[in-house]
């Protein structure tokens, strides 16, 4: 929506087309082809067969899917790719609840120590995951957590990240809503989860195609907590993966693929959604 | 969390409004804190203390002072991951910044395909970093394979070796980090340019000022602070580099020769590869005191201009 209204925006009107915007137009058009380049090749290449690598045209001669048939075939990439896509949709559902939930806390009820809470949590961002992550291998070491779903996880159930967004946006939510579901006797769960959340909900999907993308694309937490090939997450599995295909490369451009192509999907059917949910947390952040 | 309160029965009803509210509040906070305080600041404090031991995961830890601080310092492999680190920032950061400022302040102005110029910069985005670490690295082979050296060769130009030469292969590294990171940032810049007011604009034309001049002395000083956030943003992310680096030289990563070895892949081998826990948490010190000072010095820089 919000787009809709930026591009309407009197600072591009073009009611006279100058030729410095034609270039300019252009210029921007084949920099964004550019940009894309490298994902065109990938997908081209996973299409070859192997006799056809060193042919660099970007359109394959004779296009297969053969590689996709080989790299499926034998379920590693299946099994890697539902154990990302359970990882990032549990983390993410994780983070919806809890970070909305302290957010809210933080942003309407009024109680000693909230402040201090607030800096506390808000705090935990200057520390890197780098620091964090020897003692979390310990610790998942001693509770039995080293190659599970709950290992790859538990470091990112909640992030002050998620918190400090939500936060500012149930600012925004007036007081007259919450006080009016009270007289009507909701309690204050409910108050929050039936009430508020609705009036949030940019701040609830821009969130969680952060969380999202974030753990579906993470590499240094799960190759470290993870031993057996069953559990790798995508990025750790192909990873692997292309190690071991050592130079073929219609292979590595295959599984590469297998792991973009989702993410793409999804971007084209969401666009705006995301652009949106970038902005917002790129703004409110 | 719903039911505890309402179990409390007739000692609940006698509460006042505000002291349940309160007790509420406490109530959601209650596993967010445990979260907290287990899974952020005591690693945080183990880390720390780690840094003072020397443990190696086979012999309990004993306490060894500053010993792994002393021997980092003297640790020659060290200052050379430092200056990669840092080159990884220096080069990154304003290369990044600008090549996306620049298409986000004319790409604000096109409405003809807007949102397929826009869609195709912020594609990589959405790309996994080890999926195109993968295929950076095809392209850098020599050819016939590599895509880059074929151009060259097409050109009439020498072939270069890229990530098998020690001064090249840290840009061919960054190179994809920063390909993937445009599309963020010009998004970003995007939102600043279209916060800044129009009035502003539409004053300064009145006054005939030139193109260059409003976007010197309007627009950027207007878009400061995205300018900030995405400087810090980038400057953390550039430091922290892992994924490209780990993949792109799997067989020696960080080479050739430690030539773009950052500090984060130090320390995944220091713990992880030779298991030398205190010494790899004194690195994992170094490398937080290091993006605070970074953080902190380029808050003070831009807030004060």
């Amino acid at each position: 929506m919000s787009m809709n209204a930026a591009t309407l925006d009197h600072r591009s009107s073009f009611r006279s087309v100058r030729p410095g915007q034609v270039i300019a137009w252009t210029l921007l058009f084949l920099g964004g082809i550019v940009m894309i380049t490298p994902i065109l090749f990938m997908l081209s290449t996973s299409l070859k067969d192997a006799s056809q690598v060193y042919d660099l045209r970007l359109v394959p001669e004779s296009p297969t899917l053969d590689n996709y048939i080989t790299v499926l075939s034998d379920g590693r990439f299946l099994r890697w790719f539902l154990n990302s896509l359970f990882v990032a949709v549990a983390v993410t559902l994780s983070n919806v609840f809890f970070d909305s939930l302290v957010g809210y806390t933080l942003a309407k009820f009024r109680f000693r120590g909230r402040y201090f809470i607030f800096i506390a949590i808000l705090s935990t961002l200057m520390i890197p995951t780098e620091m964090l992550v020897i003692p979390w291998y310990l610790m998942a070491s001693s509770f039995g957590w080293i190659d599970t779903y709950w290992g790859i996880m538990f470091p990112g159930m909640m992030t002050a990240f998620g918190t400090f967004l939500m936060k500012q946006f149930f600012e925004t939510v007036p007081d007259e809503f919450l006080e009016a579901a009270r007289v009507d006797g909701l309690n204050e769960f409910s108050i929050w989860w039936r009430v508020a959340m609705p009036l949030v909900t940019p701040a609830l999907s821009a969130l969680a195609i952060f969380t999202f993308l974030g753990n579906w694309t993470a590499f240094f937490w799960p190759l470290i907590v993870t031993n057996s090939r069953e559990l790798y997450t995508l990025p750790v599995g192909l990873s692997s993966f292309a190690v071991e295909q050592a130079i073929q490369w219609e292979m590595i451009m295959t599984g590469a693929s297998l792991a973009t192509i989702p993410t793409l999907f999804v971007f084209l059917l969401l666009q705006r959604y995301i652009v949106r949910g970038v902005m917002l947390a790129g703004l409110k952040g | 969390m719903r039911a505890a309160p309402a179990t409390s029965g007739r000692a609940w009803d006698r509460l006042s409004l505000r002291h349940k509210r309160v007790i509420w509040a406490w109530g959601f906070l209650a596993l967010p804190i445990v979260f907290y305080g287990m899974i952020r600041f005591w690693p945080t404090l183990e880390a720390l203390a780690l840094s003072f031991t020397n443990w190696n995961l086979l012999k309990p830890a004993s306490f060894v002072g500053f010993e792994n601080y002393i021997r980092l310092w003297n640790d020659p492999l060290f200052w050379q991951v430092f200056r990669n680190t840092f080159a990884y920032l220096i080069i990154g950061t304003p290369i990044s910044l600008i090549i996306s400022f620049v298409i986000a302040y004319y790409l604000d102005r096109v409405r003809f395909m807007h949102g397929f110029i826009r869609a195709l910069y912020f594609l990589p985005f959405l790309t996994t970093a080890v999926a195109m670490a993968w295929v950076w690295r095809w392209f850098y082979q020599p050819v016939p394979i590599g895509v880059f050296n074929g151009l060259l060769t097409w050109l009439g130009l020498p072939q270069q070796p890229f990530l098998r030469s020690t001064t090249q292969a840290l840009p061919a590294i960054l190179a994809p980090a920063v390909w993937a990171g445009l599309g963020f940032q010009v998004i970003i810049f995007i939102a600043g340019l279209r916060a800044i007011p129009t009035s502003y604009y539409e004053a300064a034309r009145i006054d005939g000022v030139s193109e260059f001049t409003i976007l010197r002395r309007i627009t950027i000083p207007l878009l400061k602070p995205t300018i900030v956030f995405l400087v810090v943003f980038s400057s953390i992310g550039f430091l922290r580099i892992f994924d490209q680096v780990y993949n792109m030289n799997f067989n020696d990563p960080g080479g050739p020769l430690n030539s773009t070895k950052p500090l984060v892949l130090m320390i995944y081998q220091t713990a992880f590869k030779s298991f030398d826990m205190g010494y790899a948490a004194a690195q994992t010190v170094v490398l937080f005191m290091i993006l605070l000072v970074v953080s902190l010095i380029q808050l003070r820089i831009l807030k004060d201009r």
